[in-house]
């Protein structure tokens, strides 16, 4: 199998899944088997063919700098599932976060 | 048990830049705002948004790059990093990850002999989270955390060094020499205490026997540090902290971080269980960012003079040493000098009073250059009447009093106070006269030698001219009448 | 001929001449959704009152010049619900997106409305137009109109379907490996994926950023080539979008005895349903008589296509989705702390499908993996690039059949994900390449509809029209579905 129960368990904790151990079982299976179908890539020698990040070749656009309205700010905030004083509220956080 | 370990240092400098707008959106890049008033679709990754590239920040970014010594790639890339927190809007930052902007670049610190430059590793640009509120202050004790995305999207450019600082100290001058050159290129507030410059250390110690590579040894990251003293104090801190490990036999975590202002220690934030996996890959969504060579000739084109360039000119004119550093450190204060000496050439004099008398004054109200109370063309006139003696020394310090605190010119407080120096000979021959013949045994004592009885005839006619009578010129009337009567 | 039975060209011209209203046309799109959605399930929403009070200022206020001004004057349309819409919901079909209202409109939806188009809803589709089938949703079930017992194909299954069923003349879909063509095959209907980069993606859903475009499902060529001309062009709110606005609003005629067709042998292969593949051949037949020169090429990468496709899109996916963790919109599941807050609502707020990609994905791209997999696929990406490149030095086009095999079961590939990730195996390539495809109904096997899937190099989508209203006029089409058999 190209995939362990104790991957998925990790992955789902990157992708912020929670996710029960009979889920894990059945995941690991599907995409196992989805996996096992994709080493079907290692046919092909790709080492020296280069990526495609953009499928047609772009160039190079910017825009000026200049300023465009921002939302009414009620607006920004009319989705929010939890809103205090114009900003979102989001529960108690324990770990230190990233960046 | 050995103990000697060199002390490895490399920075992280997150700058904020100076555009209209914020890197991906055409929203305002303002400090200061309403919460979430500087927001839109993009900036607060609504379902279907797409990031469209702020040219201005491109540019801002390459004249930094332009700055240190960066080689700037003329085809570069966006990438995602990617992670959960609630100020990144889109649970990943566009940044760039192995292809950035600029690479291989320089800081040099240090002065004459002692110079040496601090290599800088790479120059990217990517967009800046927002700001979370914590209830309750501290993120610690918080009940929960407010999101402000205002700041979700203002371009930033990030400076890595490489690991070549070896103490604290070192670590600061790299800092202000970072932020000199940044601050002539005027890219940035480059306010610590905003965010628009905010700094990571990376720390360890190397036995001295180590061969391997730096990259191997136990790191530790402070994060988001608010000033250059606590860069310094924290780095500090560190290397006690690990030093005191290693001598306990205890080995260094590689981890993340914080700093405590009040204890002046640091605190762990993020183990290495929670080693972030940031699953970099190329942005889809913008194009590679090519750049031609007429536009970084042109951007070559809006480069200022840099402090090097700054400070050889001021030597050259006879500066010295000590000054220079002091003048070229703050942009404004050059700008100032510059003014003061194109309108009062004495670069001797105009140096002194303004790193002297006037710098004392600004910083004693804590005022800023930008904004000079006391006009550059209002400093050079003082020093004209101090020049053609109208004031002296010490009545010009308290006529640049007057003119810090009431905007007036030299002249007006010299009315003012009615501050004229009197150099009339006559009227001051008169004075001393009068002097002298009122104080025989004094004129006695120092026809006997003593020379402290000039000093208080001397005194004696300042006190009768108010202090306006021209020190040198009482001296020499005093003997020179004290003559006559011997 | 009922209005219901017009095309968006027609219905425009009826009421830029003023011989209908707009309101009228607004009812009759309004009276078929009424009557038949509850049975086919193609719309996740549908405005009803506010499309008739567009059509109802449209009528009171607009002179005939000004109606004439308009291409779409008082056509009503609807559209994939993953496109956003200020005036309706947007839920991507997605629980986690439940009652979120967009604050702005997509470019494409702005562009139909400017050119006088009338929005009467939004259309179902997988969640984040991720499937094959329309089954999905996590609100309900789209059915085919040709056999209610069938999918409609996906992910673009409601729009595929409304317009099938009459219910609307041409609907907007999103296509990242196949979701506007395969649900235009099952459907009986036109579907066209544009170059990559032809139409803005801004106010689309990304489901995955380098494969998705947005493109018309029609009833006729002429209406393929009118919607895709209002649609596409350089977007400034979309840095991919490029400027080609050559496509012609009209079906330019083509010289049919100068083009040179390729029939590559990967997509001629074992595996495609012998109905299919007779109903194909038939056209093929009737192609070379009309002068067509058919020549054999091969596109040797085609069989790793799928594999690369389900590396880069879910790649791609698990990162688009990722903003959707219930702070700023959307839903969100209550947690003691921040992370079980974004587990439990992620957990809730996603399908079954949906998560498996997310997991997929995450793992594509996860430390020491990256290489050997999203590096993998983006570098076999380029040879399939490549294979096309250089076919197109053969031929101008090539045609294959757009799926397999004809419209499945209900519930029939429910259980194994990897045989519903095959049913695109025809129809990714294009995506990968960013190449133009267009699925073209040829007909019915068995009372189920047949598509041809013409391809052809970047921007060629003029030549592609072209030869497809070429056969579109040679052949005879059947009826329109007759749902449930009680339809007229
Ligand atoms: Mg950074
Ligand atoms: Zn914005």
């Amino acid at each position: 199998m190209s995939l362990t129960n104790k991957e998925v368990q990790h992955v789902a904790r990157l992708a912020r899944l929670a996710i029960l151990p009979p889920e894990i079982a059945e995941a690991t299976g599907t995409l196992g088997r989805v996996l096992d179908y994709i080493n079907l890539l290692n046919e092909l020698d790709t080492e020296h063919v280069l990526p495609t990040t953009h499928v047609v070749p772009l160039l190079t656009t910017w825009r000026e700098d200049r300023v465009e309205p921002s939302l009414p700010p009620q607006v920004a905030v009319q989705n929010g599932p939890e809103v205090l004083s114009q900003m979102f509220v989001v529960p108690k956080i324990l770990d230190g976060g990233a960046g | 048990m050995s103990a000697a370990y060199e002390v490895v240092i490399g920075l992280e400098v997150h700058v904020e830049l100076k555009t209209a707008t914020k890197l991906f959106c055409g929203c305002a890049n303002a400090f200061g705002q309403e919460p979430n008033t500087e927001t839109c679709p993009v900036c607060l990754g609504m379902p279907g948004v797409l990031p469209v590239l702020n040219g201005e920040a491109v540019s801002l970014a390459a004249r930094a790059a332009l700055a240190l010594h960066c080689e700037i790639h003329s085809y570069s890339k966006f990438d995602r990093k990617q992670y959960f927190y609630p100020d990144l809007p889109k649970a990943y930052q566009i940044s760039q990850y192995d292809q950035p902007l600029a690479e291989n670049g320089y800081v040099e610190i240090g002065f004459g002999e002692g110079k040496r430059k601090i290599g800088i590793e790479r120059i990217h640009l990517e967009e800046d989270a927002g700001k979370l509120n914590h209830i309750g202050n501290r993120l610690g004790d918080a009940t929960g955390s407010l999101v402000d995305l205002n700041r979700a999207g203002v371009p930033l450019i990030e400076i890595v060094s490489r690991p070549q600082m070896h103490s604290p100290e070192e670590a600061r001058q790299y800092l202000t020499e970072l932020k000199t050159i940044l601050s002539y290129l005027d890219i940035s507030d480059l306010r610590m205490e905003e965010g628009s410059m905010r700094c990571d250390a990376n720390i360890s110690l190397k036995p001295s026997d180590y061969t391997g590579s730096l990259f191997d040894l136990p790191r530790v990251e402070i994060k988001n540090v608010n000033s250059f003293r606590n860069v310094q104090r924290g780095i500090e801190y560190e290397i006690g902290r690990q030093k005191e490990r290693l001598a306990q036999g205890l080995a260094i975590v590689r981890e993340t971080r914080g700093f405590d202002d009040a204890s002046g220690t640091t605190y762990s934030q993020r183990s290495k269980e929670e080693a972030n996996d940031y699953r970099y890959f190329p942005e889809p969504d913008l194009p590679p960012l090519v750049l031609s060579e007429e536009w970084l000739a042109k951007q070559q084109h809006m480069m200022p003079e840099l402090p090097d360039s700054l400070r050889a000119g001021l030597l050259q004119r006879g500066v010295a040493e000590r000054d220079v550093q002091v003048l070229v450190q703050d942009p404004d204060l050059y700008r100032y000098w510059q003014q003061a000496v194109a309108e009062f050439s004495d670069v001797r004099q105009v140096t002194n009073w303004i790193l002297s008398d006037y710098s004392r004054l600004m910083n004693a109200h804590s005022l800023s250059f930008a904004a000079p109370t006391v006009t550059a063309k209002a400093l050079a006139s003082l020093l004209r009447l101090i020049e053609s003696g109208t004031l002296s020394g010490k009545m010009a310090k308290e006529v640049l009093e007057a003119m810090f605190e009431s905007g007036e010119t030299p002249q007006a407080v010299v009315k003012r106070l009615g501050l004229i120096q009197i150099t009339d000979q006559d009227a001051i021959r008169d004075i001393v006269s009068s002097v002298v013949m009122a104080n025989p045994a004094v004129v006695k004592d120092f026809l006997g030698g003593k020379d402290k009885a000039l000093a208080f005839l001397v005194g004696q006619v300042m006190k009768q001219t108010k202090g306006q009578a021209k020190p040198d010129l009482v001296n020499d009337l005093l003997r020179e009448v004290i003559a006559t009567y011997a | 001929m009922a209005i219901i039975d017009w095309d968006a060209y027609d219905t425009a011209q009826k009421v830029q001449s003023g011989e209908v209203s707009a309101l009228e046309c607004v009812d009759a799109a309004l009276e078929r959704i009424a009557s038949w959605d509850s049975v086919i399930g193609a719309f996740l929403h549908v405005d009803a009152e506010g499309a008739r009070e567009k059509a109802r200022i449209m009528d009171s206020t607009m002179t005939r010049e000004a109606k004439a001004a308009l291409p779409l004057a008082g056509v009503p349309v609807a559209i994939k619900d993953n496109m956003v819409t200020t005036d309706m919901p947007t839920t991507a079909a997605s629980q986690i997106l439940k009652g979120f209202r967009s604050p702005y409109n997509a470019t494409v939806v702005e562009r139909l409305v400017r050119a006088g188009a009338i929005l009467v809803g939004k259309t179902n589709l997988d969640e984040f137009a991720m499937g094959s089938s329309t089954e999905h949703s996590a609100y309900k079930v789209t059915r085919n109109p040709w056999d209610t017992e069938r999918v409609p194909g996906g992910s673009s299954g409601g729009s595929a379907a409304a317009v099938a069923a009459r219910m609307v003349p041409f609907a907007l879909g999103s296509d990242t490996g196949g979701s506007i063509r395969l649900p235009a095959s099952y459907c009986g209907v036109l579907g066209i994926k544009p170059t990559y980069g032809r139409v803005s993606r801004y106010g689309l859903i990304a489901y995955a950023s380098s494969l998705d475009q947005i493109g018309p499902l029609t009833r006729s060529v002429r209406d393929a080539a009118k919607i895709l001309h209002i649609i596409a062009g350089k977007d400034p709110r979309d840095a991919t979008s490029i400027d080609a606005s050559s496509v012609s609003s009209e079906v330019g005629p083509v010289q049919i005895q100068n083009v040179r067709i390729g029939l590559p042998e990967e997509y001629f292969g074992d595996g495609m349903d012998s109905r299919v593949r007779d109903k194909i051949d038939n056209v093929l037949e009737q192609l070379r008589s009309m002068g067509a020169r058919l020549v054999p090429i091969s596109l040797p990468h085609t069989r790793y296509a799928i594999a690369t496709y389900y590396l880069i899109a879910p790649a791609e996916a698990s990162s688009n989705l990722s903003r959707y963790d219930g702070v700023r919109y959307g839903q969100r599941v209550v947690g003691q702390d921040l992370v079980s807050m974004y587990e439990s609502t992620r957990a809730k707020g996603f399908g079954h499908e949906v998560k498996h990609r997310i997991l997929l994905g995450t793992h594509a791209l996860s430390a020491g993996y990256y290489d050997a997999y999203y590096l993998k696929a983006q570098k076999v990406r380029t040879l399939i690039r490549q294979d096309f490149e250089n076919a197109f030095k053969q031929v101008d086009l090539i045609v294959t059949p757009t799926v397999p095999d004809l419209p499945f079961k209900l519930g029939e590939r429910e259980q194994d994900p990897l045989q519903m990730y095959l049913t695109d195996i025809f129809t990714v390539t294009t995506n990968l390449a960013g190449i133009p495809g267009l699925s073209q109904p040829i007909g019915l096997a068995d009372g189920l509809p047949v598509g041809l899937q013409w391809m052809g190099p970047p921007l060629a989508e003029d030549l592609i029209l072209s030869a497809a209203g070429r056969l579109e006029s040679a052949l005879t089409l059947p009826q329109w579905p007759m749902l449930g058999g009680l339809d007229r």
